[in-house]
C-alpha cells in the first residue's frame, strides 16, 4: 500500500533531482510542501522564494512559479509579492542561518506585521552550503568549522530560539516548532504545514513551521546517527510544539 | 494635462510616478526626501495603490523585488546612506531582469554626512554600486518638470528593457518648490503584460525569476544577454541638452542642480564676451560620450562643474579622450558652488590656458 503511494511524484516537485546529502531532511520537507499543496489544489496560484543556503535550488525542484531571495531577506521579497498579488499563495523556504542570523530584521517584522505569507523554517543548527560553520542555532559546545573548540557561550552567544521570539507577535497566526525525524512525526508535520498553508489560505496573517533536521555531512554522522543526536540534544534545546494557533473555530 | 501646480519636488515625483501607473511603493524615511514616503503613504490608498513602511532599506529593495518579480509597476525612494543600503538587492534586481524604479535624492557623504544636496553618489549610481557586471538607467533632472517627465519615463524604460532605472536627484531637486504640469494618469489597463511574471503558474509552465546560476558558463550567457540589452540601450537611450554651445569657444559639463547654476554662469560670462556653452548629460547612464565628444573639438576647453570633488569628470574625460583639455571644479559635502565662484574658477582658467 505504502510503495504504490511513495512511487509517484507529487504534481507540485519538479523532474528535477534533489541535490541533497544522504540523510538531510530539506527533501522530506520538499516533498510533504508539495503533497500539501497538491491536496489544497493551489499550484497554480502558489509562488516560492527560495533563501541561499543548501536550499537555494528549492525554486527549481518546486514546479511553481519561483525566485531565490537575497540572503535572508525571503520575508521582504515575499512581503512584495503578496501585496502587489494578495489572491496568490506566497511561502518562504529558509535555513537557520538565513533566517535566524542575517535575514533576522526581515522575519522578525514580517511576523510582526502578520504578513500573511507562510515560511517553513528549516533548522539543522549549522551552515550547510558554506561547509558546516557555527549557525545562530549552533547548540553549546557544538563544533563546527568556525567553532573547532566547540560553541562557547562566552564568545559566541546563545542558540537563537525562533518561535520562543516570535510568539509574542501580534501579527503571528500560527507557529509550530517539529522534527520529520519518525514515520509518526513526517505524517504529523504534514498535517501542520498543511495548516500552515490553510492559516494564508483564510487570510489569519503569518504562519511559520520550524523543522528541526538534521545535516549528517556537517555534523560528521551517518543518517541514523544524526536522527538520534537530534532527538537526544536538538530537541532538549529547542522544545517542540504549538507556540501560537488562531486557526480554531476557522480551520 | 494644462493644470500647472506649485509642488514640492519629491511630491512631484511620488505624484507622476502614480500618474505612470505605479501602485507599488516600499520605503524607509531619510532625509531629505521622506516627504515623497509621505506622499504616497497619503495617495497611494485613493488609487486603490499599496504603501508599505519597511523596516529599513534593506527590506524596501527586496520588497521592490518581490513586487516586481509579479510584473507590477513599483518604486522605492531614499537618500544616499540608504541607497548605500539598497545595493545588495539593486545587484539581484539588475541580475534577474526585473523593471522598477529607484530615486536617490543625494546628499552630502560619505558616511553618515549631511542632509544638503550633493552629487557625489555619481560613481555607485553609474558604475554599479553593488556587485558584479550590471547597469542601471541613470536619468539626472534639473527642474521639478524634468523630474515630472523623467520619472514618467522611467516606468516605461523599465519596463521596455526589463531594467531598473535610478532617478538620480539632489537634496535641491528634492525640496525645492516649481510649477509643474503632471501628465495624464495612466489607464492600467493599458500597461505591458509580462510574460515572464511570477503570478502562479496557472494554464502554463511555471516562470522562474533569478539571479543565480551555480553553472559559469550558463551564467555568463545571462550575463551576455544583458549586456546586449545594455548595447542597445547605449545606442538608444542617451539624452542630453545643449545650452548656447552654437558659436561656444568653452564648454562648461555640469548635471542636474549644478547644470542649473551653470546656465546662470553662462549668462553672466557672454554678458562679459565670452562664449561658453554648456552641455548636460540626461542620461547619466548611457553616458552620452558620442554627444560630448563631438563638442569637445570645437572648443579651447571643458570645465566640468560637479557638487563632488570629481566623479563625472571621468566620463567626461573618456568622452573627450584628449582632444581637448578638462578641468574640474566642485564643492563637497553639500556645498553649493555659487555662480561668482565658478565664474571666477572659469575665468582663471581661461587666463591660465592663453599663457
Amino acid at each position: 500500500m505504502n510503495k504504490t503511494v511513495f512511487l509517484k511524484k507529487p504534481q507540485t516537485l519538479s523532474k528535477k533531482e534533489f541535490t541533497y546529502c544522504p540523510g538531510c531532511h530539506h527533501g522530506i520537507v520538499h516533498r510533504l510542501i508539495a503533497e500539501v499543496i497538491d491536496e489544497l489544489g493551489i499550484r497554480e496560484k502558489t509562488i516560492v522564494v527560495a533563501p541561499v543556503g543548501c536550499s537555494v535550488f528549492a525554486y527549481e525542484f518546486f514546479d511553481l512559479d519561483g525566485t531565490v531571495a537575497p540572503h535572508g531577506r525571503a520575508p521582504a521579497v515575499a512581503t512584495g509579492m503578496k501585496r502587489a498579488l494578495p489572491d496568490r499563495i506566497v511561502f518562504t523556504y529558509q535555513g537557520d542561518g538565513d533566517l535566524a542570523a542575517i535575514g533576522t530584521a526581515e522575519i522578525i517584522h514580517a511576523a510582526n506585521r502578520g504578513e500573511n505569507i507562510t515560511t517553513i523554517f528549516i533548522n539543522n543548527a549549522i551552515y550547510g552550503m558554506t561547509g558546516g560553520q557555527m549557525a545562530p542555532t549552533s547548540l553549546i559546545g557544538m563544533k563546527t568549522t568556525t567553532t573547532p573548540y566547540g560553541r562557547n557561550s562566552k564568545n559566541d552567544g546563545y542558540p537563537i530560539h525562533v518561535c520562543e521570539m516570535l510568539k509574542n507577535m501580534k501579527g503571528v497566526a500560527y507557529l509550530e516548532r517539529l522534527t520529520v525525524s519518525s514515520p509518526q512525526e513526517v505524517i504529523k508535520a504534514k498535517k501542520s504545514i498543511k495548516k500552515a498553508f490553510e492559516t494564508q489560505i483564510n487570510g489569519l496573517g503569518f504562519s511559520l513551521i520550524e523543522v528541526l533536521s538534521t545535516c549528517p555531512t556537517n555534523w560528521g554522522m551517518t543518517p541514523m546517527e544524526a536522527i538520534k543526536w537530534l532527538k537526544d540534544n536538538m530537541v532538549k534545546e529547542f522544545p517542540l510544539g504549538v507556540f501560537v494557533d488562531k486557526t480554531k473555530g476557522v480551520i | 494635462m494644462s493644470e500647472k501646480l506649485m509642488v514640492k519636488g519629491t511630491e512631484a515625483i511620488a505624484e507622476a510616478a502614480i500618474r505612470a501607473g505605479c501602485r507599488n511603493y516600499f520605503g524607509y524615511p531619510i532625509t531629505p526626501q521622506s516627504e515623497l514616503a509621505e506622499y504616497m503613504s497619503r495617495r497611494l490608498p485613493q488609487v486603490g495603490g499599496i504603501f508599505l513602511q519597511a523596516e529599513s532599506e534593506v527590506a524596501a529593495v527586496n520588497m521592490v523585488y518581490g513586487a516586481a518579480s509579479t510584473g507590477k509597476r513599483v518604486m522605492t525612494s531614499t537618500s544616499s546612506p540608504g541607497f548605500s543600503l539598497m545595493q545588495e538587492g539593486i545587484s539581484y534586481i539588475a541580475a534577474a531582469q526585473l523593471p522598477c524604479v529607484f530615486v536617490n535624492v543625494v546628499r552630502g557623504g560619505p558616511g553618515l554626512g549631511d542632509i544638503q544636496p550633493a552629487q557625489s553618489d555619481y560613481f555607485q549610481a553609474t558604475k554599479g554600486g553593488g556587485h558584479g557586471d550590471y547597469k542601471l538607467i541613470v536619468l539626472a533632472p534639473s527642474t521639478l518638470q524634468e523630474a515630472v517627465d523623467l520619472t514618467y519615463l522611467a516606468f516605461d524604460l523599465a519596463d521596455e528593457y526589463r531594467n531598473p532605472v535610478l532617478i538620480l536627484a539632489d537634496g535641491m531637486i528634492g525640496q525645492m518648490m516649481e510649477p509643474v504640469e503632471f501628465p495624464e494618469l495612466r489607464d492600467l489597463s493599458t500597461l505591458p503584460k509580462h510574460e515572464w511574471a511570477l503570478t502562479g503558474c496557472k494554464g502554463r509552465e511555471p516562470n522562474k525569476v533569478t539571479s543565480f546560476n551555480i553553472d559559469p558558463y550558463k551564467l555568463e550567457e545571462m550575463n551576455k544577454e544583458c549586456q546586449k540589452k545594455y548595447q542597445k540601450i547605449m545606442e538608444g537611450e542617451r539624452r542630453s541638452e545643449n545650452y548656447m554651445i552654437e558659436d561656444a569657444e568653452y564648454l562648461l559639463v555640469a548635471h542636474g542642480t549644478m547644470a542649473r547654476i551653470t546656465k546662470t554662469v553662462i549668462r553672466e560670462a557672454r554678458s562679459k564676451g565670452i562664449k561658453v556653452g554648456l552641455f548636460r548629460p540626461i542620461t547619466l547612464w548611457p553616458y552620452p560620450y558620442e554627444e560630448l565628444s563631438k563638442l569637445s573639438e570645437n572648443v579651447r576647453f571643458i570645465l566640468t562643474v560637479e557638487m563632488s570633488v570629481g566623479q563625472m569628470v571621468e566620463d567626461v574625460k573618456l568622452a573627450v579622450n584628449g582632444k581637448t583639455d578638462v578641468f574640474f571644479y566642485g564643492r563637497t559635502a553639500g556645498v553649493i558652488p555659487t555662480p561668482n565662484e565658478i565664474l571666477e574658477r572659469f575665468e582663471q582658467l581661461i587666463r591660465m590656458v592663453k599663457v
